[in-house]
């Protein structure tokens, strides 16, 4: 056992894997470009959504069955039949992971708008606030944090899901563990989960840092009790959001 | 079709080592995650380092624990036991959570009604706050089996025998029809799985049906962290 990890500590220190189109920088780029990629597109389709379904509260059910629908697709099944039906290549996995992280952005986008107090928004309407007013400067200031946690997990499913698009012969810091499979490597299999795992850990510190910091620095003194409490957990996909959910 | 109708014999077999991989650690990680949030709510300082070690577990990705738990548990690579453990260490952070908001769901003056009727405090943990709280673990029950199921088929791809394997034979084989089988195969599975643990619910939790709805005020449920519960209440059917 000692062994496996001495071997491994050498594989990850070797200055051989820090250098090269197969080094671990490489992959790391790589891997943090697919997942950026996937997470600009993904975005730039659920938040719209989200918003519009979380403030006229029309097609709510239709999305909630979606969500749910979706997230039971398999990773790798969805992944592997994009890439039979559209060849290798960069865009194929890409889609089907954007069909994967819509569904937490989506939740947490739809949740996030109907956690804020109606209080709020019906003080916001009476004030004499358009629609659109009503939901960009009362509805989403007040749902951030719950819609940020929606993109913290699409995030890290992305991270975790792009280390099995190595599979399909791309790049990324996958191809370690399907590369050391192959060769029955287990230093370099393990020295690229481990890679894996604390990629995984310093993006969602730094993103959790980031959420302290930008997006409710009031809103970290108070209990995270109080801000959930409005949130109905009985709901699935609301649960999965705030119980956090969405896994690969 | 015809594929499907010649491999009916393999395909079986391989849903249900697909369910025993993903019911397995379901069922441990409820277990587990009881008493875990209970000893949690002993203290904010306890609370917190549950809540923290169990989100950092839940950070990293299936792939890579597949892969590290061999060297720590000292098994095999294609041993069906690191999916096991790597799932129930998923199923725990995330019942973790839900049992610790399960049980704030449970109104504390009910609670009390029930200490001050004499309920010893495992009876009425067992016979009041349990039972009130099952709307809740239900939700984070729903939530773990679809993504265990869903989980599963990733360690297909280091050998590990359910209905991934589909997937990657598919791939191998260039058959596109074997990866839809899958993908269908797997669908139906976790859509059993939820309609079972939606049945389990309704036969647990026969209040929830006839008793009378309570939270309409929507005041309340914004003031104090029970809120939740009669939310959870007055939202329970639709959620079904």
């Amino acid at each position: 056992m000692s062994s496996v990890f001495s071997a491994t500590f050498a594989w990850l220190a070797d200055p051989l894997h820090w250098s090269g189109s197969m080094g671990i920088p490489t992959r790391l780029a790589e891997h943090l470009q697919y997942t950026g990629l996937v997470m600009l597109i993904a975005t730039a389709i659920a938040v719209p959504v989200g918003l519009f379904v979380g403030h006229t509260g029309r097609g709510r059910v239709a999305v909630v069955a979606l969500a749910g629908a979706l997230r039971a697709l398999p990773t790798l099944g969805l992944l592997i039949l994009f890439v039979l039906l559209a060849g290798i290549g960069l865009m194929p996995p890409v889609w089907a992971l954007v069909i994967l992280t819509v569904p937490p952005l989506l939740a947490g986008t739809y949740a996030g708008i109907s956690s804020v107090d109606r209080n709020v928004v019906d003080a916001a309407r009476a004030v004499g606030m358009t629609e659109l007013q009503v939901l960009f400067r009362a509805e989403l200031p007040n749902a951030l944090t719950v819609m940020f946690g929606g993109f913290r997990t699409g995030v890290l499913q992305v991270i975790a899901t792009v280390s099995v698009v190595a599979y399909i012969n791309l790049g990324g810091l996958g191809r370690y563990l399907f590369d050391g499979l192959v060769l029955s490597d287990f230093p370099q299999m393990l020295g690229g989960s481990l890679l894996i795992a604390a990629l995984a850990i310093a993006v969602d510190l730094v993103l959790s840092l980031f959420q302290r910091l930008f997006l409710a620095p009031g809103a970290s003194k108070l209990s995270d009790r109080s801000q959930e409490a409005a949130v109905d957990l009985t709901d699935p996909v609301v649960a999965e959001t705030v119980v956090q959910g969405g896994k690969s | 079709m015809e594929w499907f109708l010649a491999n009916t014999g393999m395909i079986l077999e391989r849903g249900g080592q697909h369910l025993v991989l993903a019911l397995v650690p379901m069922v441990l990680g409820l277990l587990i995650s009881i008493p875990l949030a209970q000893l949690a709510r002993q203290s904010r300082a306890l609370r917190s380092v549950v809540l923290t070690a169990s989100s950092l577990l839940y950070t990293i990705p299936s792939l890579a624990l597949f892969i590290i738990l061999p060297t720590i548990l000292g098994t095999r690579i294609l041993d069906p036991l690191n999916v096991v453990v790597a799932l129930t260490i998923y199923a725990v952070a995330l019942l973790v959570r839900a049992a610790l908001d399960a049980f704030d769901s449970v109104d504390a003056d009910v609670s009390q009604a029930a200490q001050a009727m004499g309920f010893k405090p495992v009876a009425r943990f067992l016979q009041v706050d349990l039972p009130l709280s099952l709307p809740v673990m239900f939700a984070g029950l729903r939530v773990v089996s679809v993504s265990n199921i869903s989980l599963v088929s990733v360690a297909a791809l280091l050998g590990v025998g359910n209905l991934g394997m589909l997937f990657t034979d598919g791939l191998q084989r260039d058959f596109v029809t074997e990866v839809v089988v899958g993908i269908v195969a797997i669908l139906v599975l976790a859509l059993l799985m939820d309609s079972v643990l939606v049945l389990l619910e309704r036969i647990l939790t026969p209040w929830e049906r006839t008793g009378p709805r309570r939270g309409r005020g929507s005041e309340d449920d914004h003031m104090e962290p029970a809120g939740a519960a009669s939310r959870a209440t007055s939202t329970a059917g639709e959620a079904a």
